[in-house]
């Protein structure tokens, strides 16, 4: 395998498998919060039931991300020492910061898993409250790491070499916070989908009966999260898609395979991409001028602009963003038709129980193609005009056994991962005791 | 210079925290490994019990010294990665699965086979870990990478030692069962004696193979880092005869910082010896004091976070 492309495959692998758990790290404890919050208030006991085994999927979600997190962390150094050689000082503090958050974050998950009995029923409860906020926090700050990625800035070049760092406009470049509610949002629309579609794929499955006010509880705590992000994200998407296209003019154009710079640009959906562009694709006329400024003659950047060596791949990114965009259409409906039934007070039907089980996976698809589109957006940069992703990488040998060896790691964690969370769902007692092993 | 230096010190605490207490849990997990005799269940369900609340957290500490090298000292940091790919992409290994499979078999601990299977990666990955961390020293320590060199590998030993030292004291106060305390009592004195051999082992391969290392480990400030230490041996192995537990636990964390402290003694201030110093590596001004300001406020809610979780799970309730 080539050296840039093993390098490439063992992030892309690694940042592909950790996201899903970063994501649900920062949305589930804001659903245990809020169960065992309602439990307090009213005393009922599915409440305090549904904490406990939300709690439990929490605890190997999150030690699985933090573990998947940590191979991150390395392989910036392990595999790009060169980006981190030039750019280190500039991308630093978010890290720093970041950093932080995390210790606050593991600090009081051990609190919170370990500190049922330990606590009180408030202390353990507003427990849980740092893990949330220093997990969104936490996402923000990466993200802002991925921001400057995408548009660096917080210095001046002189002969090739960076000068006069300034590390907190670093921090705060142009796409900063679209892009870290983008993610941060994103973590709520997958923990929101993914732990409703659990609850509802229960509720379909017999022997669940003695459960299902818990279940029932859980769908809906889920659900209110869901259908308050979802919304929220369109418009947060909306808003960076019309900054992409002003500032990350590449990215946008291949997201849209605008081939030529143009007025009345067409919204493309799916067809077949060459190396000119779409074939066979479903175009709506004027309608990407109109969205990118409200105006059909807006004139919108192509891809003519850059030389094609400075071209991102543009099939994988354009299916990718048609990917993002159609599962988010439908978790809108779904999420939709749920809070019609809710607020009509009616019974969940079947169906709508199908949709939900099926948003779950459709969240995570959300998740990866956004990553997707905006990680093969930047290419070939790995910063934005500063330097090439080829330039970065390291010199180590063998790095194509590592892509091997970290995947067969993924596959064993993703898979027991997996069968121990279906267990916790199907049977919330069995083999996972709060304390783990019980004292002697 | 004095920003460096500032920046130096805080990397030089979260990686003698690290040492501390994440060596801690490495050092459980060797002697769930080795767990043996009658109270073998009992022996893991301790370490289990120990170490749960808190690896996450002591775990941190090694990211955030990871954070300060790049932040901090960037082309010493790539040099780093670069040349001892090898032994940091074996921690690495080492640190996931552990980790992981800490969980996992907790998880797990109903189904025999799995239960085994994890218990089993948990413990070869605490060893595992610590030896690589500790290669890797030794291998920056020679001044030319050479991870596969005797002094390399012997530091590596070394630091698995160290680690099982460690967690056997530390083991002492966290059951208040006398045959269990007893189990790691014994342990601990163990221990103490293979870190005494094994510690000698780096020091007389730099004397054969490393004469450069060997002058530096001799030199004023090593020495007397060196010499401490092994006082502070003999420290722990009387507090733990004594059943001095609590002081014990202070003992041998001081000794590890000294064993540290006569790594960097034969260093400083080089931070890759014979490319970067602490001084030649460092960022721009700029960055370093960003960095140390976000650092100070940083403590401010990190130190109140990290005495709470001790006062609630490593308080004396749990040996009374």
């Amino acid at each position: 395998m080539d050296h840039v492309i093993a390098a490439r495959a063992q992030m892309g692998t690694s940042l592909a498998f950790h996201i899903v758990f970063a994501a649900f790290g920062v949305g589930l404890p804001l659903l245990v919060f809020i169960a065992e919050g309602l439990w307090l208030r009213t005393g009922r006991r599915p409440y305090y039931d549904l904490a406990r085994t939300w709690a439990k999927g929490m605890a190997i979600l999150f030690a699985v991300g933090a573990v998947s997190g940590t191979i991150l962390s390395f392989e910036l150094g392990l595999l790009w020492p060169e980006f981190m050689r030039y750019a280190g000082s500039l991308i630093g503090l978010p890290f720093s910061f970041e950093g932080f958050a995390f210790f606050i974050e593991a600090i009081f998950i051990g609190l919170y898993l370990y500190g049922w009995d330990r606590l009180s029923p408030i202390a353990h409860w507003l427990s849980a409250l740092p893990i949330a906020i220093s997990g969104a926090v936490s996402a923000g700050f990466v993200t802002m790491v991925n921001a400057w990625m995408n548009a660096p800035t917080g210095f001046h070049l002189q002969g090739g070499r960076i000068v006069d760092v300034d590390p907190i406009a670093a921090m705060f470049s142009a796409p900063w916070l679209v892009e870290t509610l983008h993610t941060t949002v994103a973590a709520y629309v997958v923990t929101g989908f993914g732990a409703a579609a659990v609850c509802a794929l229960a509720l379909l499955r017999p022997g669940t009966e003695a459960r299902r006010e818990q279940i029932r509880a859980g769908l809906t705590i889920a659900m209110v999260v869901a259908s308050v992000a979802i919304p929220l994200q369109w418009v947060v998407g909306d808003t960076i898609a019309r900054f992409d296209a002003e500032h990350e003019p590449v990215k946008f154009a291949s997201m849209e395979v605008v081939m030529r710079t143009q007025r009345d640009a067409p919204i493309t959906i799916g067809g077949i991409i060459g190396p000119d562009g779409a074939h066979d694709a479903i175009e709506i006329p004027g309608a990407l001028s109109f969205l990118a400024a409200f105006d059909r003659n807006a004139e919108v950047k192509g891809l003519d602009r850059v030389p094609p060596a400075d071209r991102p791949p543009l099939a994988i990114v354009h299916y990718s963003f048609d990917s993002m965009v159609g599962t988010a259409s439908l978790l809108l409906l779904i999420a939709g038709w749920w809070v019609i039934v809710a607020l009509r007070r009616r019974p969940v039907s079947r169906p709508l129980l199908y949709a939900l089980g099926l948003s779950g996976p459709l969240s995570v698809v959300a998740l990866e193609a956004g990553w997707f589109v905006t990680e093969f957006g930047r290419q070939p940069w790995i910063a934005v005009g500063l330097m090439r992703t080829s330039d970065a990488v390291t010199s180590a040998p063998g790095l194509d056994l590592a892509f091997y060896g970290f995947s067969l790691v993924y596959v064993v964690l993703g898979a027991t991962c997996w069968w121990l969370l279906r267990r916790v769902g199907n049977d919330p007692q069995r083999g996972a005791r709060a304390s783990l092993v019980e004292p002697a | 210079m004095t920003a460096a230096l500032g920046a130096a010190l805080v990397g030089l605490a979260a990686v003698a925290l690290y040492g501390v207490l994440g060596g801690a849990d490495f050092g459980g997990g060797v002697w769930d490994l080795l767990a043996s005799g009658p109270r073998r269940d009992a022996q893991r369900a301790a370490i289990s019990n120990a170490i749960g609340p808190v690896w996450e957290s002591n775990h941190i500490w090694l990211i955030f010294a990871w954070v300060i090298g790049f932040t901090c000292f960037p082309p010493a940091y790539a040099d780093v990665t670069t040349y001892l790919y090898v032994p940091l992409t074996f921690a690495l290994v080492g640190i996931v699965l552990r980790g992981a499979a800490f969980v996992f078999r907790n998880y797990a601990s109903d189904v025999a086979p799995l239960a085994r299977t994890w218990t089993a990666v948990f413990g070869a990955s605490s060893i595992i870990a610590p030896f690589f961390l500790g290669d890797a020293v030794g291998a920056l320590a020679t001044g030319r990478f050479a991870w596969w060199s005797p002094l390399a590998l012997g530091t590596g030993l070394f630091a698995v030692a160290l680690c099982a030292q460690v967690a056997a004291v530390f083991l002492l106060r966290e059951t208040p069962d006398p045959m269990l305390r007893a189990d790691f009592r014994r342990r601990a004195v163990r221990a103490t004696f293979a870190v005494w051999i094994l510690g000698l082992l780096p020091v007389s391969i730099a004397r054969l193979s490393e004469p450069g290392l060997f002058a530096a480990l001799t030199g004023p400030a090593a020495i007397s880092a060196i010499a401490i230490a092994m006082l502070l041996g003999i420290g722990v192995l009387a507090a733990v005869a004594f059943h001095r537990d609590a002081l014990a636990r202070v003992v041998v964390g001081a000794q590890v910082l000294a064993v540290l402290g006569g790594w960097f003694g034969a260093q400083a201030p080089a931070l890759v010896p014979g490319r970067w110093t602490f001084a030649t590596a460092a960022s721009p001004p700029a960055t370093l004091d960003a960095f140390l300001v976000v650092a100070a406020g940083g403590a401010v809610v990190l130190i109140p976070s990290l005495l709470l979780l001790f006062a609630v799970f490593k308080g004396p309730a749990r040996t009374a």
